[in-house]
């Protein structure tokens, strides 16, 4: 049997595809765009599944349009982290518009979370317009700060004060990889706010698409001083998680 | 049934400005109040009509931004923009309007609506257990006694005040009564029924069309025959809503509880079940009156332990599963204790809590939505 999870996100939908055993045999990823439906439909229709189970913030809308059981991603990143790492206890998610945290009970099962999607501050959208302005490419962002010389903080979270805040620091003529440090310092000390408030030990797994950086990693395994475990395809957790459900559902 | 007992409803709504406004032409005065800790009591005693005034509607919030900050709690919000907009018809027919020192943003906001109409607000102490606290209380009641003779014209007096006591105490015990209807397993009313009515039932001019009102819907409640229909499965998650009060037009949160498939049986906030207590008929009138309208357990109280055992008390009588913790933005108190709430339950209970902060506004409904059925796959 073929099992599909759809994580219909609010910048990409991913489509994940497990056999009996739980092991991805096909993925797909694309931009949600303006037209998320049609999207999903075309990747529907490229991988074919047995049993399917839609998260996200499109679940609904794809429930709807194809009549799907859903999960909400909370439980879908909590299922799709623990296979990737039985022991699992904290899952920190930075999606492209939203950012969660949330701790496992021993029985897989969620016991807290926490979340911040009513402003792009420290998600990955965020990221995306601080890379631009200071003319870096999101894939080498992170390495780019780790480059840094001199420790610059930045006050401002919100996307648009914090862009101002930039071209300050630019114009002040601080170098763009002190400053894309600060940013991401500033990210990280929020995340680590509602961690702590999901859990206070452990290791946390590290998912969605801002866990491919890798200043990020390291700041956030510092700054809490507890293990950072990431993925292989870390923006497929959830996805992954959607299908897992749909295989123990079926 | 359930039809005949929502036109019902709609019906004495009607009446109700009709009995507003000839008890003006008869010359009785009106009260308006914003708070749970005025006792209106007195204002009955009084001859006078106590009404509760409008701010759970987000229509008059752009009204208000003209003049206060935009970082405001939407029900400070609403009630300064109904007033100021003149679309609230209780507003209108009051002669005065009674706040309470509760909190910050509420204080200083009756400080313009004083500019729309006479107000008269209660300083609240900060604690009820100590005797300055107390004794500050008690003065309060007093001066507030003699302003609602004044706008009256009537004299107040034990007698009147014992009997006003006793028909609020009535109906107190009715909304009570009502609610508890509740504690049965399968909930026998919807809790966006529940809120309809008891929100309804509050602006009620004449209070014994209320109480009778009430007690119609326990009765027919009790007897099963408001169960939605189709009745839900007993598999219903049963959820106690606590924090900030709710009411038609803030209370998206029980509607989209109800979409999921959950209910919401009980309410611990002051549109609900902190209404749920009666004034000691024994003592010397007003020394019962403040001692009891003190006690309300709201989170302008530091400390509050009131409400953690009134949590403890309701989650055990309604057989809860869950309890969700609402937040007005920019609401300090209900905010910070929030992270009592939770504690005191997750170490009675074993389960947590859900947070949920937010406005009158639908733009966030998607994002409720998740944690709300995030915590029901939690329970």
């Amino acid at each position: 049997m073929r099992y599909a999870g759809i994580d219909i996100g609010s910048r990409t939908i991913e489509l994940v595809i497990v056999d009996d055993a739980g092991k991805i045999i096909g993925s797909l990823q694309a931009e949600t765009g303006f037209d998320p439906m049609t999207r999903a439909r075309k990747m529907i229709e490229e991988l074919p599944y047995d049993y399917i189970m839609a998260t996200g913030y499109g679940r609904n809308l794809f429930e709807i349009a194809f009549d799907t059981p859903t999960v909400t991603e909370i439980k879908a990143h909590a299922v799709g982290a623990r296979f990737y790492f039985n022991e699992a206890t904290t899952v920190l998610d930075i999606g492209g518009q939203d950012s969660k945290a949330l701790s496992i009970h021993d029985n897989g099962k969620v016991k807290k979370f926490e979340m911040n999607d009513r402003c792009a501050a420290g998600t990955g959208k965020f990221m995306e317009i601080m890379a631009r302005t200071l003319g870096f490419d999101i894939a080498s962002f992170g390495g780019e700060a780790l480059h840094f010389k001199k420790e610059l903080k930045i006050s401002s979270m919100c996307t648009v004060f914090a862009e101002s805040e930039v071209t300050s620091l630019i114009a002040k003529g601080h170098s763009p990889q002190d400053i894309a440090m600060g940013l991401h310092k500033s990210v990280i000390s929020r995340v680590a706010g509602m961690i702590k408030r999901v859990s206070g030990e452990g290791n946390i797994v590290f998912t969605g698409g801002v866990a491919h950086n890798q200043c990020m990693q390291k700041l956030l395994a510092d700054k809490l001083d507890r293990q950072v475990l990431v993925p292989d395809d870390p923006q497929l957790v959830g996805a992954l998680g959607a299908a897992l459900l749909a295989r123990d559902t079926a | 049934m359930k039809t005949e007992i929502m036109n019902n409803l709609q019906q004495i709504s009607e009446e109700n400005l009709v009995d507003i406004e000839q008890a003006k032409e008869r010359g009785q005065a009106i009260v308006g109040f914003y708070c749970l800790y005025s006792p209106t009591e007195i204002a009955v005693a009084a001859g006078a009509i106590p009404l509760p005034l409008c701010g759970t509607r987000n229509d008059p919030i752009a009204a208000a931004e003209e003049t206060l900050p935009r970082n405001l709690c939407p029900l400070i919000k609403s009630s300064y923009g109904f007033a100021v907009s003149d679309t609230c018809a209780f507003f209108r027919a009051s002669d005065i309007i009674i706040g309470d020192t509760t909190c910050d943003g509420k204080k200083k906001m009756f400080e313009l609506l004083s500019r729309q109409k006479k107000t008269h607000v209660l300083q609240l102490p900060q604690n009820q257990n100590t005797e300055m606290s107390m004794s500050l209380w008690d003065s309060e009641l007093e001066r507030f006694k003699e302003i609602i003779q004044d706008t009256s014209g009537n004299t107040v007096d034990e007698a009147s005040l014992r009997s006003a006591i006793r028909l609020m105490n009535r109906e107190r015990q009715a909304r009570k009564a009502l609610m508890d209807v509740n504690k049965n397993k399968p909930a026998l009313l919807k809790g966006s029924q529940m809120l309809e009515i008891l929100f309804k039932i509050g602006f009620l001019a004449d209070k014994e069309k209320g109480i009778s009102f009430m007690e119609k819907v326990t009765a027919e409640a009790q007897k099963g025959t408001l169960l939605t229909d189709p009745p839900r499965s007993g598999e219903a998650k049963r959820l106690l809503l606590t924090g900030v009060p709710v009411g038609l037009g803030s209370d998206k949160i029980v509607k989209i509880v109800e979409q999921l498939g959950a209910d919401v049986v009980a309410f611990e906030n002051c549109s609900g079940y902190k209404q749920a207590f009666t004034v000691d008929e024994n003592k010397a009138p007003m020394e019962a009156l403040a001692e009891q309208y003190l006690a309300t357990p709201c989170s302008v109280m530091s400390p509050n332990d009131g409400r953690f055992e009134l949590l403890k008390e309701m989650i055990r009588g309604f057989q809860v599963d869950g309890v969700i913790d609402l937040t007005w933005q920019a609401c300090h108190t209900y905010n910070i204790e929030a992270f009592q709430v939770d504690e005191i339950v997750q170490k009675n209970f074993g389960f947590p809590t859900l947070h949920l902060e937010t406005d009158y506004a639908e733009s966030d409904t998607e994002q409720l939505r998740v944690r709300i059925e995030a915590y029901l796959e939690m329970l």
